[in-house]
Parts: C-alpha cells; sequence; structure tokens
C-alpha cells in the first residue's frame, strides 16, 4: 500500500497518507469545508450534514468529516449540487432551532443565502431551560442535536455516560435516563458537554444569569435556595399535536 | 448572548494535575472557563472544580482590607474570631508595621527557634521561595514547611533514598503507553479527574491493563484487570510479596539488576519471608491475586505503577514507597517512555513549593541546609555574612505546633494552609494555636486557622496574580493576572516584600536580602540562578507551553521522562523491608479503620470550594460504610452516626455503599461541622514525619439528628 494518495479538490492536486479524511485533506490544501456538528476533539459521525462534498462516480454527496480520501478521487466543495443541499440543511435548522447563541451558523446562513421562509410551517423546537444543578443550564430550543455533549460524556473523554437521546424522529432530544433532575444522574459536573456545545444550549449558569442581566453582585449575593431552583423540565408538545 | 471581554490563559488552582485554563470574563467576573483542546496537560478537559471552581474569588465573605484583631490575644488563651465584629479594618501600612513590629519583638527576645512558618503549596513558586527566602535571610530559622508534610513526605524520602530525586518520573498523559500500570492508594477519579480520564483511555482505547491496590473499592475498580482490596497499611506485605514471587518466578530483570542498581543481595534476601500466603494473612487478599498481579506486571512490556497518599500517609509511609520502588528496580520497569514510578501530586503547586525550598530540611533545589556549600552559596545570592544561615534543620509542619511551648515556637505565619483543619488530631492542634503568642495569617477568608490570627493580610487569588506553578509531572505553567485583586487585597509576593523590607529594617541588617522585585519573573530568575533544575525556565519560553524540569539551560527543551541512562544519585538503591504493623490497629474498642481522604467536589480544608457554589453539590460530610457493617450495627443509609477515635469523637451522616470495604470506613476531611481530622492519629512515620491519616481506628454507633453540628437536607448525588 502506497504511503500517499493522490487525490483532486477543487481541481487541486492533494497528495496526503491513507486514513485522512476528505476534510482534514481539504483543509491541508487550505480548502475550508464548513462544519458545525465536528470537532477536533470528538468522534466524527456526520450528523449535521453541512460538510458534505461531491465525489465524481459517487450517487449521493458524501459527509467530508467521516469518508476517507481514496486514490484518483474528484472532489468538488461547492459545486450546485452542494451548495443547495448546505442551503437546506441550514434553512431547517434556522426555522427550527433558536440559532441566537450560535454566531457561526448564523454567519454561514448568510454566506450561502439561505432563506427560513421557505419553512413557513416549520415547528420551532420549545423548551424552557432546565435549571436543576447549580452549574449549568440546558436549553434545547438551542440544541442542534449535534451530539458532541453525549459523545464526551461518554468514550471521547469522560466515561460517564449522564446523557443520551431521547425520543424519536422530530422529538429527539438530549436527556438524563428518564429525565431525572442532572445531580441525580451519573453527572460529575465536569462540564466537558458544556465546552463543546456550538450553540449555547449548554452554558454555565453564572453566564447565564449574565445574559438575564444580573450583574456579579446580584449573582454572588443569591442564596443556595435560590440557586437551587428544581424546576422540571416542560413537556414538549409532540409534532402530531402542532 | 454574552462575548467575553478578554479571555486570559492560565492554570487551574486545584490539583497537581495543573489543566490549562481560558477564563472568559465580563466585568472582572469569570462567567465560563474553557480550555484548549490542544493542551498537552489535559487535552481541553476540565473537572467540576476547573471548570465551575471559581466563584469563591466574589463569595462576599472574602476579606479584602487587612485586619487587625481588637483584642491583643495572649498564649494560652487564644480564640478563634470568625465574626468581622472581633477585628477593625486597617491600613496595609498599620497591618504590616504591626506585624512586623510583634515579628521582630519575639525574635529579638527568644530567637530564631520561636519563629515558624507555613508556606503554601496553594501559592505559586515565586510566593514560596520569597517566604522561606524571608524566614531564612530575616529570622535565620529553617522552622519552613507547607502541607507536603502531610501528603507526600514519605513518597519524597524514599525517592531519595532510592533513585535521589522526588517526582513522577514520567509524564501522565503517558499512562496511555503502557502495557500494565498498577494504581495504589489513590482515588484517581476524583483527586486527580483528569489522569483518571487519560486511565480510563489507556484500558478501554489502548487495551492496558490496569491493576487496582486499594482498600476503598474505588470508581477506577471497573476498569480494572485485577482488583486487590487490601486493609489499610499492608501495603509492604503485599507489594513485598509481589517481588518475592518475581524472584521465585525468576522474572526479575536480571541485566537491569546488574547494571542500574546496588544492594540488591540484602533486598532479595529479606523478599524471602514475604510469601504470598504471608501477605494474605495480613491483607486479607487472596493469594492468587498476588501472585497474578506480580506475573502481570513484571512480564509486561512496558509497566508503570501511580500512587497517591494511600501509600506515603502512614507510620510506615517510608516503607510502602520504598516496597513499590523495589518492584519498579526489580523488573527493571523504569527509565522509559511508559513504566516508572510516578507519584501524584495532590496540590496545584506541591511539586512547586518543594522544589523552592518550602521545606525545612532543604534549601530550593532540595539543597539540605546543614550541608556547608549549599548555605554558603544561598547566603552569597541573599547577601549574608558568612554562618549567618541556620545550619539546623528545621521542624517539619506537625513539630511546628508540637514545639509551641515555653522557649518554643512563638510566632507563626501561615500564607494560606489551614492547619485547624489538615493536621492531624485536631483538638490538640487547637491546644498548641491557642499558645502560640502572635499569629499571621494571609489567606482569602478568615479559615478555621486565620480565625487565631493577630493580622489578617488579604492575599490575591490566582487569577488575580502572576507566577508560576509546576504541576504533577513538573510542568511549571504560567499563572496570569485576570484582573486586579478585590479590594485592597494585594498578591503574595508584594505583601511578602513589604513585610520583609520592614522586617530587615527593624533587625538594622548592614545588607538587604533584596526585596526590591518589580515582577515575579524576578523572583524566579533569582531561584533559578542556584537550582540547576530551574536554570533555563523563563517566562518568556513558557508562555503558551509549560516546560518540565529539569531545564538546565534556556535552549533546553525539558524533560518528559526520568532516569533513561542513570539514577540522580547513580545507581538505584534496593532496601530491604520488614512489615511494621500500623500504630493503631482495630481491636473490640475500636473495631474499625477509618481512611480520610478528599471528594470531587471539594478542596482540602475547604477554604476555596467551601465558599463556592460547588458547596451546593457536596454539602455536608458523609461517612461510607459497607452495606453489610451498617446492617450489623443498624445504621441506615443518610442516617446519622457517631464516629469516635482515642482523640475525639464527630457526627455525620452515613452513606451506605459498597464502594468501603467490610472493616474499613472512610470520611472526607473538608468539614468543619464534622472533622475529619478530630479522629485521625499524629503518629508519624519515623523518617518523613509524615501522620498516619488513612489508618485510625474507630467505633460507631448510630445517633440522633441533633447531635448533629450544622445539619442541612440530604443532596441527591448520582454519581459513583
Amino acid at each position: 500500500m502506497s504511503d500517499t494518495i493522490n487525490l483532486i479538490i477543487d481541481g487541486k492536486q492533494v497528495f496526503v497518507p491513507p486514513g485522512t479524511t476528505i476534510l482534514a485533506a481539504a483543509r491541508e490544501a487550505g480548502i475550508e469545508i464548513p462544519t458545525i456538528c465536528f470537532h477536533e476533539a470528538t468522534t466524527s459521525n456526520a450528523l449535521c450534514r453541512i460538510c458534505v462534498v461531491e465525489v465524481e462516480g459517487s450517487r449521493v454527496l458524501v459527509p467530508s468529516c467521516v469518508a476517507n480520501v481514496s486514490e484518483g478521487m474528484k472532489v468538488q466543495t461547492q459545486s450546485e449540487r452542494v451548495m443547495r443541499s448546505r442551503r437546506t440543511i441550514l434553512e431547517m435548522l434556522e426555522s427550527t432551532v433558536d440559532l441566537s447563541d450560535a454566531p457561526e451558523i448564523q454567519s454561514m446562513i448568510t454566506e450561502y443565502k439561505a432563506e427560513p421562509d421557505r419553512y413557513p410551517q416549520a415547528k420551532s423546537r420549545i423548551s424552557t431551560p432546565i435549571d436543576d444543578n447549580p452549574m449549568y443550564l440546558r436549553d434545547y430550543a438551542k440544541c442542534i442535536l449535534c451530539w458532541r455533549c453525549v459523545q464526551v460524556c461518554a468514550e471521547d473523554a469522560q466515561y460517564t455516560y449522564a446523557i443520551n437521546f431521547s425520543g424519536r424522529g422530530y422529538d429527539t432530544q438530549i436527556s438524563t435516563f428518564y429525565e431525572i433532575p442532572m445531580p441525580e444522574s451519573t453527572c460529575v459536573f465536569c462540564g466537558q458537554c458544556v465546552g463543546v456545545c456550538p450553540t449555547g444550549a449548554l452554558k454555565p449558569k453564572r453566564q447565564w444569569l449574565m445574559e438575564l442581566g444580573r450583574t456579579p453582585d446580584e449573582i454572588m449575593d443569591l442564596t443556595r435556595s435560590e440557586r437551587r431552583n428544581r424546576r422540571r423540565r416542560v413537556e414538549v408538545p409532540s409534532n402530531e399535536q402542532a | 448572548m454574552l462575548k467575553a471581554e478578554k479571555i486570559v490563559s492560565t492554570t487551574c488552582p486545584y490539583c497537581g494535575v495543573g489543566c490549562n485554563l481560558q477564563l472568559h470574563i465580563q466585568d472582572d467576573f469569570i462567567y465560563r472557563v474553557t480550555s484548549p483542546f490542544d493542551s498537552v496537560v489535559n487535552h481541553g478537559n476540565l473537572c467540576v472544580k476547573g471548570r465551575f471552581g471559581y466563584d469563591y474569588i466574589y463569595n462576599k465573605q472574602r476579606v479584602t482590607t487587612p485586619l487587625i484583631r481588637k483584642t491583643r490575644q495572649a498564649p494560652g488563651s487564644r480564640t478563634q474570631a470568625f465574626d468581622r465584629s472581633e477585628w477593625r479594618d486597617a491600613t496595609w501600612d498599620e497591618a504590616l508595621d504591626y506585624a512586623a513590629d510583634r515579628l521582630v519583638e519575639i525574635y529579638q527576645r527568644d530567637g530564631s527557634q520561636a519563629m515558624a512558618v507555613y508556606c503554601c503549596a496553594k501559592a505559586t513558586n515565586e510566593d514560596n521561595y520569597l517566604l522561606q527566602k524571608m524566614y531564612r535571610a530575616l529570622f535565620r530559622t529553617n522552622n519552613v514547611d507547607h502541607c507536603t508534610r502531610l501528603c507526600h513526605a514519605a513518597s519524597v524520602i524514599a525517592l531519595q533514598m532510592a533513585v535521589g530525586s522526588a517526582a513522577m518520573s514520567n509524564t501522565a498523559a503517558e499512562v496511555v503507553e503502557s502495557d500494565v500500570f498498577m494504581l495504589t492508594g489513590s482515588n484517581v477519579s476524583e483527586n486527580h479527574p483528569i489522569i483518571a480520564l487519560q486511565m480510563k483511555k489507556a484500558v478501554q482505547k489502548h487495551g492496558a491493563r490496569l491493576i487496582v491496590v486499594d482498600p476503598r473499592r474505588i470508581e477506577m475498580v471497573n476498569y480494572a484487570a485485577l482488583y486487590l482490596p487490601i486493609k489499610p497499611g499492608s501495603d509492604v506485605p503485599v507489594f513485598s510479596a509481589m517481588a518475592h514471587v518475581i524472584l521465585k518466578e525468576n522474572l526479575q530483570n536480571t541485566q537491569f539488576i546488574s547494571e542500574r542498581t546496588e544492594n540488591f543481595e540484602a533486598f532479595a534476601a529479606s523478599m524471602e519471608k514475604f510469601t504470598p500466603e504471608y501477605a494474605e494473612t495480613i491483607s486479607g487478599v487472596d493469594r492468587q491475586l498476588i501472585i497474578d498481579a506480580a506475573r502481570m506486571y513484571a512480564t509486561a512490556g512496558k509497566s508503570a505503577i501511580y500512587w497517591a497518599l494511600g501509600i506515603p500517609e502512614s507510620t510506615h509511609g517510608t516503607a510502602n514507597a520504598l516496597s513499590l520502588i523495589n518492584l519498579a528496580l526489580v523488573t527493571g520497569q523504569i527509565g522509559r517512555r511508559g513504566t516508572g514510578l510516578n507519584p501524584l501530586r495532590g496540590q496545584n503547586n506541591v511539586q512547586g513549593s518543594s522544589d523552592s525550598g518550602a521545606m525545612p530540611w532543604h534549601y530550593p533545589g532540595y539543597q539540605t541546609v546543614d550541608n556547608e556549600q549549599n548555605a554558603q552559596r544561598w547566603e552569597k545570592t541573599w547577601n549574608i555574612e558568612p554562618g549567618g544561615l541556620n545550619r539546623q534543620r528545621g521542624l517539619t509542619t506537625t513539630e511546628i505546633l508540637s514545639a509551641v511551648h515555653p522557649g518554643g515556637v512563638q510566632a507563626l505565619y501561615i500564607m494560606g494552609e489551614n492547619p485547624m483543619m489538615s493536621e492531624p488530631n485536631l483538638n490538640h492542634t487547637r491546644k498548641k494555636m491557642e499558645e502560640l503568642e502572635f499569629v499571621v495569617a494571609q489567606d482569602l477568608f478568615i479559615n478555621e486557622s486565620g480565625a487565631f490570627a493577630d493580622v489578617f493580610l488579604p492575599a490575591a487569588a490566582f487569577a488575580e496574580k502572576d507566577g508560576t506553578f509546576t504541576n504533577t509531572d513538573r510542568r511549571v505553567q504560567r499563572v496570569r493576572q485576570a484582573f486586579p485583586p478585590r479590594g485592597e487585597a494585594r498578591a503574595d509576593w508584594q505583601i511578602i516584600c513589604d513585610i520583609a523590607k520592614r522586617i530587615e529594617k527593624r533587625l538594622g541588617r548592614p545588607q538587604s536580602a533584596y526585596w526590591d522585585y518589580t515582577h515575579p519573573s524576578e523572583i524566579l530568575a533569582e531561584m533559578g540562578s542556584n537550582v540547576p533544575d530551574y536554570a533555563g525556565v523563563r517566562y518568556a519560553n513558557i508562555d503558551k507551553v509549560g516546560l518540565q524540569t529539569p531545564v538546565p539551560t534556556e535552549d533546553h527543551p525539558g524533560t518528559a521522562y526520568l532516569y533513561t541512562n542513570d539514577f540522580p544519585r547513580g545507581r538505584g538503591k534496593f532496601h530491604p523491608l520488614e512489615y511494621v504493623p500500623n500504630a493503631e490497629m482495630p481491636d473490640e474498642e475500636y473495631p474499625f479503620v477509618l481512611s480520610t481522604g478528599r471528594v470531587l467536589e471539594h478542596w482540602h480544608g475547604g477554604t476555596m470550594t467551601r465558599h463556592s457554589w460547588m458547596d451546593d453539590l457536596f454539602p455536608e460530610a458523609l461517612m461510607e460504610i459497607n452495606p453489610a457493617d451498617a446492617a450489623r450495627l443498624g445504621i441506615n443509609d443518610g442516617g446519622p452516626v457517631r464516629v469516635t477515635s482515642r482523640r475525639g469523637s464527630i457526627v455525620l451522616r452515613a452513606r451506605v455503599t459498597p464502594k468501603a470495604n467490610p472493616g474499613v470506613v472512610f470520611i472526607p476531611f473538608h468539614f468543619w461541622e464534622a472533622a475529619a481530622n478530630i479522629l485521625t492519629t499524629d503518629a508519624v512515620d519515623p523518617q518523613a514525619k509524615i501522620p498516619e491519616y488513612k489508618a485510625g481506628v474507630v467505633r460507631i454507633a448510630p445517633a440522633f439528628e441533633q447531635e448533629m453540628t450544622g445539619a442541612v437536607p440530604a443532596q441527591p448525588r448520582g454519581r459513583y
């Protein structure tokens, strides 16, 4: 087996070692492919599909964060089909998720001229922020289900397994088992999940309080019982009812 | 959405891992903490303390103005003053003048043996270097120590005896390169959480096999290939029985033994009696497990040993550590990547404080004080007349308080430590604190020890000052000022310089030892000029990534692992060992062995974390007890229990859990409401002077809710 693989990305010859992903090869060559769920410290899952590229001879678009390069591959990262796909992904995200804390995705929306109004019937994900512990908040109205938090809680870092997916289809959400409050779960409050969240769905409690307009002084004046505001999740109406 | 005014890179002030932090700041308020994912130390991961534990800086109880006690305290009737009404606000000049006056008065009356200082493993290298310099150069005393004495003193002594060094031999992240690693006396997932992640990864993703030897069924047992549930204090028999098996089965590394070691014959002869059968009778560990562990450790390509305070905190702590070192020497599992001897240091800067000379027998760089050449070297550096420095070894942490009596220690300076929580046998400690003539406390909060002080000097927190910490794998890393100190608080090094100048003036010393530093980097450079391991460390070359000592020259890349070709003392020395029981063994009156330690959410004496929102997660002391023991005593999960030792008694809630093995209970020592150290014994290791925190004996009985101090509602907790 050869030590290098030769491929063409956007007309540019690229040489990389076998086992390199298309995304890494492109970055190596100075070609930027947008990513959302991809993170250098977590296992790639090709969930968000924003990083898709067109590979000559391939029936479908290929997620570049997980697809490895092969000899003689011809890749287009900016083809019309790719651009349309990315635009649609962004439109669907914007029409259902609160992206106010995700400036990178917002600038992609501008860049790709995405038009969320194309889906006037779209139902926004509704959720009340879950304030069940003194360390961090979970506001799943902002969650794009990138899976990073679940992965760092599991084998990508912490081996704690406090959170996972619950629900199916549109109702999929990140949750503790049986939605128990975080302190009752196996959570060790390492905040690895907060560190990788791309949309501000997970946020340190003191940051959240500051964003609500509280001053540092007011935050530090909170008593323990005020901090222990154990609000349970408000039930999100399912798709059928909407 | 909040956008940070600034993001400041610095080093975590909690444990010895030394995680790299980015503090996100708005209005001088740390509202978020992240870590760079390319960090060589922690790869972007943090624990609860590192991620969320900085609100103590802003706690309303923090003292940010110098204080002087309203009522003059007299030896014998000194009291604790927690309430601010017992103190009056003072100016810095007033407080420093008062402290200098009283210290000099006592020194001139009673001499250097009356003076003592507790340095601080949470403070920077620069802070510690200066404080030991002040006491050595001005008060001519070596009564300088810090909590390393209560922590890894025996590991340090043993490593110095056997190999001539006193630190982890390898880089923590190297554990993924080990084929086998043995973890003993270390609840690493709570106490060094980021190293625990690397260990879990080593097992789960790199196929390493883990041997856990511990009297508690800690979380890492879930990842272990072998678990040896030893009785507290049976370390020497178990590890020596492993050596016995290695020798009997001819698994030793003969080439390594002949080329790199000495004293093998005497060692081998002393291992003869440690049969697995004999070790089983003492430790309660099945002999076959000991045999399996010996084979696994000896035959792997790369084996490493990691230990924490379960090994040194014992009256035979030095022997415990030597029994581990013997294993590495007999198998040659040292001096290569993925092998080695690795004591995990507790505090963020316990390695650095020791390196900086905050110890009674050593100048900075482990240079013994009773060596003439060493003394002369520092006399020259500090402009002291020949023969001026004290050549007598000073008192250790526990000895300092025991020496409080007429003719002994009269004045104590405490920077950042909390002996009234961390010393063993606290009732005795309290008596001794009461007998002091003068006490200076330099801290963030009036803690249990500072409450005894006459003068309180408000210090800056880690995010309010510049300096360096040296982590457990010898990496010297930058600590950066993110915002000005709260109120009138000042950096420790500045406080020390100001008080030292006043003392020097009052003593009328002809030449100044020099206290006019404008930046901590100058302090580190002064230390480096006499400490070869730090000679090449400059702030400029640790700006982005810290360097691992030894760093002998400015262009040196640092030293990832030690002992490749030889040991600092030349050959590694085997030590013959004998089994010595603990100072106290369980009997009918006191049937349980008490082990003490930390929990994930708290830090030591609690000065920081009990003033943090982390206290919400773990608000009270809990005694872990095995379900079988609990059932026999009629103790329910969450029910109050009275725990009594020969020295004292506390009441706290029980947590009934298989994490505790039968016959052994565990109490964390963070909680003043039920201070575990009221129970612990002050019996010490004869060589290292480290107390036996891990093996006092106690009796346990159900108690009443009303007997508890400061009872709080139970906090649900689902973690292991």
